[in-house]
């Protein structure tokens, strides 16, 4: 039976683990040459995890595997106890619990065994660079989120994850600190992610409002019994859902950070931009497929979606010439097929592809990074060549990821995307004409990066002289992508002490290439376990079968995997590894047979107006600055104008209309009134006692008479009105 | 024509008449004499009407004392000396209309006939007899006390004196403080000064006397 | 046949002529001590009345008021004069017109 406290330790592990080494970093930030308690800990901690984990998917499936495993460790939000949602379930309240089921283990194993390689990458990758304790750190926390993430239980655990990564992406692209771009880089993909996180939080308060839980067993048994009542409010949740997926996941329109997301080391480009970040979105589209597959208009957008981003950064990526690019872009465009398999019901053969596209795709990263760290720091392909020759281990390795991501068979991209293939040519013709360009142009741009690295001779002792030299400096973005970045190496070249040029190439230690062998092994055999039934698999495949009881049946109908003729599926493999062959072979015939890249150059003169829309990524980071940015910055300033003309003229007015109506008019008031007043009393005053003053004359005589007229006068009123 | 009624015209008309010289004579002692003669009319005034100690009192204290007084005044101040320029004051068209007023208010309100004058005058006075406080028994038997005339006729001024220290014993006694205080009065306010007087509230008509200055002198020698 | 006898109106206008008489005294004299004489003499008028209704009534009390009035007359007409004595001291005259020291 799981147990509930190595499944707590699971993402502990790595938590403790980065609390060391930060603790540790915060207090010496420039790393000792000595870094063996770094890399026990942070080694240590995944390693225990990534067994640990191994351990729980052991003693679940040898459970029975009869249903999920959910345990909760404690209420997390209390808030709601008591209330009574909309469907008769009592309480809103959120636990912090894990869930264990075959999804759950499949991205488990993934991100803890890929995360460990990676991480013992990385201590090989990261040897001369200062903050090497706070770049542990930074990624065992990393892991602490991801797990989180592929564990939780409920979607507000996800959520917590899924920010979490978010947050350490942030930290990790922006590793080098102190370098501008490298800055910007990691806030673009900061602000991305929240935009995608603005419409995810949208669609979990719907599913809290119509469901009244987020718990994944309680929303999907309620979906799956009682289809029809939520098929209306699916939609929007899915699409809302799916929102989030497109930051998470780079897709169209959020993708723009994934490459600027290159300016990071590489191992972060490799564990979280390629193997496990990115593919966030898809488990959780995976996760929610009941609600997906409610609503066909909501799958609909996530396959056009899909399609469209695979097409669109493959074409991209035929044009780029810095390696870690093309690889940014490979990684849209394979995000692009997972989508589009999720969109047209072939959930399995998502996942299935998140876990080739794991082995192959890291393993080409961490190639990539071990041609940098061998070639001092450059980059740039066009100054790259004939490294077969220094490089053989990390030659070798990359050749089998480049086999393996054009899909040839039976390597394990052949598979997954086959199925993908398959799946779509059932449901849509031209989803699939479209799946089938981004595979022809993968397999051209892959094996173009390849034959441009490593065929040929080493061009670096002199720059071709493209008219339009740099181009990256050509392009306008937000944040320019430098193709000689020293992603990290720049310590190491000076270590090495000179300059690019007179550097021959090397090998890189054991310690990357030990990983990229492990990688380049399981991109070999990493497919079969969804071996179709053509060669020799099950229908449905053993993978399938493996995740089946994640799609749960809607409305007592069974999910049902589609299954094609043999005629039709014979045909179908026949055309993915004509178009596979296809791209390789017009990249042999442009990079690899003429090494001086002529024939390549004239057709980039030739269309030189489609080359420099490609290059220049078709200028969607320059529109979205003039739009976005610009758009809020002239929105800013109009409001600055608001502010500084009008309310400021408004508080002026009132203070110039008090002045005068207060002070002058007071002052005023004060002078003629008031003064007037007091003053009149004053001379009322004066007038009355020289009134009065006249009857004291002094005279007695005149008091006399007066006297005496009062008394006539009062006695001649008295005696002759008397009635 | 009654005898009375003669001899009140003419007293009257003496009276009246020297009354107006009183107060229109230039000189002081002039009118000093005239009031005198005022004086005498108003006691036999007095006399005819049956008061005949009032009117002794009269004579005695007004023309024997107060006219004496203000007759020593009147030499005293060296009256004969002064020119007074005016006679009358500046108020002399108010006084003679208020004094006009008032007269016509007196003729106006005092009305023959009003008073209810007995028939004849032959009634003497109350006041001339005696009286006892008896015990009468009535005709029903109840005993009243009653004022008895004891039928002897007194003379105006035992009835006086009687009603005077009987039922007006106090007002005596005060009027007799009364003078006692007034003479303390007259005798304190009219001490000589020995300080210096003040010249310059000397007018300047005086200050042409010779006699002034001479004062003025011993006042300041003194 | 009942002989004319003055009226006690008669005497009662008389005493109103010598009031209004001394009243005018009063107030048109500018020489003090003239102004007392008539003083004394309105005093004299109202004496008359007195003794008329003392008469008319047969009764005491105007008499003794008369007297009290006389009494009062005599102490008045002293200290009236010794001021006047002191104010010739002090000013040299007996004109009324310059007692008005109080004035305001």
């Amino acid at each position: 039976m799981v147990s509930a406290t190595i499944l707590l330790l699971i993402p502990l592990l790595p938590a403790l683990g980065a609390l060391i080494n930060g603790v540790r970093a915060a207090a010496n930030p420039v790393t000792h040459k000595n870094r063996t308690i770094t890399n026990a800990v942070a080694l240590g901690s995944t390693g225990l995890s990534a067994l640990l984990a191994a351990w729980t998917v052991i003693t679940y499936v040898g459970g029975g595997m009869s249903s999920a495993y959910q345990h909760a460790y404690y209420t997390w939000i209390p808030a709601g106890l008591g209330h009574v949602g909309a469907n008769g379930i009592a309480s809103f309240a959120v636990d912090f619990a894990f869930r264990i089921d075959t999804l759950s283990c499949t991205m488990l194993l993934i991100v803890t065994w890929i995360g460990f390689l990676i991480h013992v990458y990385a201590t090989g990758y990261m040897a001369h660079e200062e903050g090497y304790t706070r770049f542990f750190t930074y990624l065992n926390l990393f892991m602490f989120m991801m797990l989180l993430l592929v564990l939780g239980a409920n979607y507000m655990v996800m959520f917590v994850g899924w920010e979490g990564v978010g947050l350490c992406s942030y930290l990790l692209i922006g590793f080098y600190y102190d370098k501008n771009f490298a800055a910007d880089a990691g806030k673009k993909a900061f602000v991305a992610n929240r935009i995608g996180d603005f419409g995810f939080v949208l669609g979990i308060f719907l599913i809290f409002n119509t469901f009244g839980t987020a718990d994944y067993g309680k929303v999907f048994a309620l979906a799956s019994a009682n289809p029809a009542a939520y098929a209306g409010i699916a939609t929007t949740i899915c699409v809302l859902l799916f929102v989030g997926a497109c930051g998470k996941s780079a897709q169209i329109p959020l993708y723009v950070w994934l490459p600027d997301a290159m300016a990071g080391p590489t191992p972060v480009s490799a564990l979280i931009h390629a193997a496990t970040m990115v593919t966030a979105g898809v488990y959780m589209v995976v996760r929610s497929n009941v609600l997906f597959r409610l609503s066909p208009d909501a799958m609909l957008v996530v396959a056009v979606v899909g399609a469209v981003t695979a097409i669109f950064a493959a074409t991209i990526g035929i044009a780029q010439n810095d390696i870690k690019k093309v690889l940014a872009y490979s990684t849209v465009s394979q995000l692009g097929f997972m989508f589009l398999a999720a969109g047209v019901g072939a959930f399995t053969a998502a996942i299935f592809h998140v876990m080739t596209h794991a082995f192959f795709k890291a393993c080409l990263f961490l190639g990539a990074g071990s041609v940098i760290h061998g070639c001092g720091g450059e980059q740039d392909m066009r100054k790259m060549g004939g490294l077969r020759k220094y490089m053989p281990k990390t030659r070798m390795t990359m050749l089998i990821a480049c086999i393996a991501i054009a899909g040839f068979p039976p390597l394990a991209g052949f598979f997954s995307k086959d199925e993908i293939l398959a799946t779509t040519f059932e449901h849509h013709g031209f989803l699939y004409f479209l799946g089938m360009v981004a595979a022809t142009c993968t397999a051209f741009y892959m094996f173009r990066l390849y034959f441009m690295t490593f065929s040929g001779d080493y061009r670096a002792a002199h720059v071709e002289g493209h008219p339009e030299s740099e181009p990256e400096h050509a392009g306008h973005d937000v944040i320019p992508s430098h193709p000689h970045l020293d992603d990290g190496d720049i310590h190491s070249d000076k270590a090495h002490g000179h300059h690019v040029e007179a550097h021959d190439p090397h090998e890189s230690p054991w310690s990357m290439t030990g990983v990229l062998w492990v990688l380049a092994i399981l991109a070999v055999i990493g497919g079969f376990v969804g071996i179709p039934e053509m060669f020799g698999g099950a229908h449905p495949t053993i993978f399938q079968r493996w995740l089946s009881p994640v799609l749960l049946p809607l409305g007592g109908e069974r999910f049902e995997f589609p299954e094609a003729s043999r005629m039709q599926e014979a045909l179908l493999i026949l055309s993915s590894v004509a178009v596979a062959t296809l791209g390789w072979f017009i990249a042999f015939v442009l990079y690899k047979k003429d090494s001086a890249f002529a024939r390549a150059t004239r057709l980039r003169l030739r269309f030189a107006f489609l080359h420099r829309l490609l290059e220049n990524k078709y200028y969607v980071d320059e529109f979205y600055n003039f739009v976005f940015v610009g758009g809020t910055l002239a929105f800013s300033r109009a409001l600055s104008w608001f502010d500084a003309h009008i309310i400021d003229g408004i508080v002026n007015g009132v203070r110039h209309l008090t002045v005068i109506l207060f002070g002058h008019g007071s002052s005023l008031f004060d002078k003629y009134v008031v003064d007037g007043a007091v003053n009149g009393v004053g001379y009322s005053a004066r007038g009355g006692s020289r009134l009065f003053r006249k009857m004291q004359s002094g005279f007695v005589q005149n008091y006399a008479l007066v006297m005496a007229g009062g008394i006539v006068l009062v006695a001649a009123v008295y005696l002759f009105t008397k009635p | 024509m009654s005898p009375e009624l003669l001899v009140f015209a003419i007293i009257g008309t003496v009276a009246v008449a020297a009354s107006i010289l009183v107060i229109s004579m230039r000189n002081p002692v002039h009118s000093a004499l005239f009031l005198l003669l005022t004086f005498l009319c108003v006691a036999v005034l007095f006399v005819m009407k049956g008061a005949e100690f009032v009117g002794a009192v009269q004579v005695l204290v007004y023309a024997g004392g107060i006219m004496v007084l203000f007759l020593f005044v009147v030499m005293l101040i060296n009256v004969h000396h002064l020119p007074d320029e005016k006679v009358l004051s500046n108020f002399w068209k108010g006084g003679f209309a208020v004094g006009l007023a008032v007269f016509i208010l007196f003729v106006t309100l005092v009305r023959p006939g009003v008073y209810h004058d007995p028939a004849s005058s032959d009634k003497p006075l109350r006041s001339t007899y005696t009286y006892r406080h008896r015990k009468v028994k009535n005709a029903d038997g109840t005993v009243t006390r009653k004022l008895i005339r004891r039928g002897k006729v007194v003379g105006n001024s035992e009835a006086v004196g009687m009603a005077l220290y009987t039922d007006y014993l106090v007002p005596f006694e005060v009027a007799s403080l009364f003078l006692l205080v007034a003479m303390i009065g007259a005798i304190v306010i009219g001490k000589r000064e020995l300080s210096a007087i003040e010249e310059e509230n000397i007018p300047a008509y005086m200050l042409e006397r010779s006699e002034t200055e001479h004062e003025v002198k011993e006042a300041m020698s003194a | 046949m009942p002989e004319a006898i003055p009226s006690t109106a008669a005497y009662l206008m008389l005493s109103g002529t010598l009031f209004a008489i001394g009243l005018v005294g009063v107030i048109i004299r500018r020489n003090m001590i003239t102004v007392l004489m008539a003083v004394e003499l309105m005093m004299n008028a109202v004496n008359i009345n007195l003794v008329a209704f003392s008469h008319r009534f047969a009764s005491l009390e105007g008499q003794v008021f008369t007297i009290f009035i006389i009494t009062v007359a005599a102490g008045e007409a002293a200290v009236g004069l010794a001021i006047i004595i002191q104010l010739y001291r002090l000013k040299s005259t007996i004109n009324v017109d310059e007692a008005r020291s109080m004035n305001g």
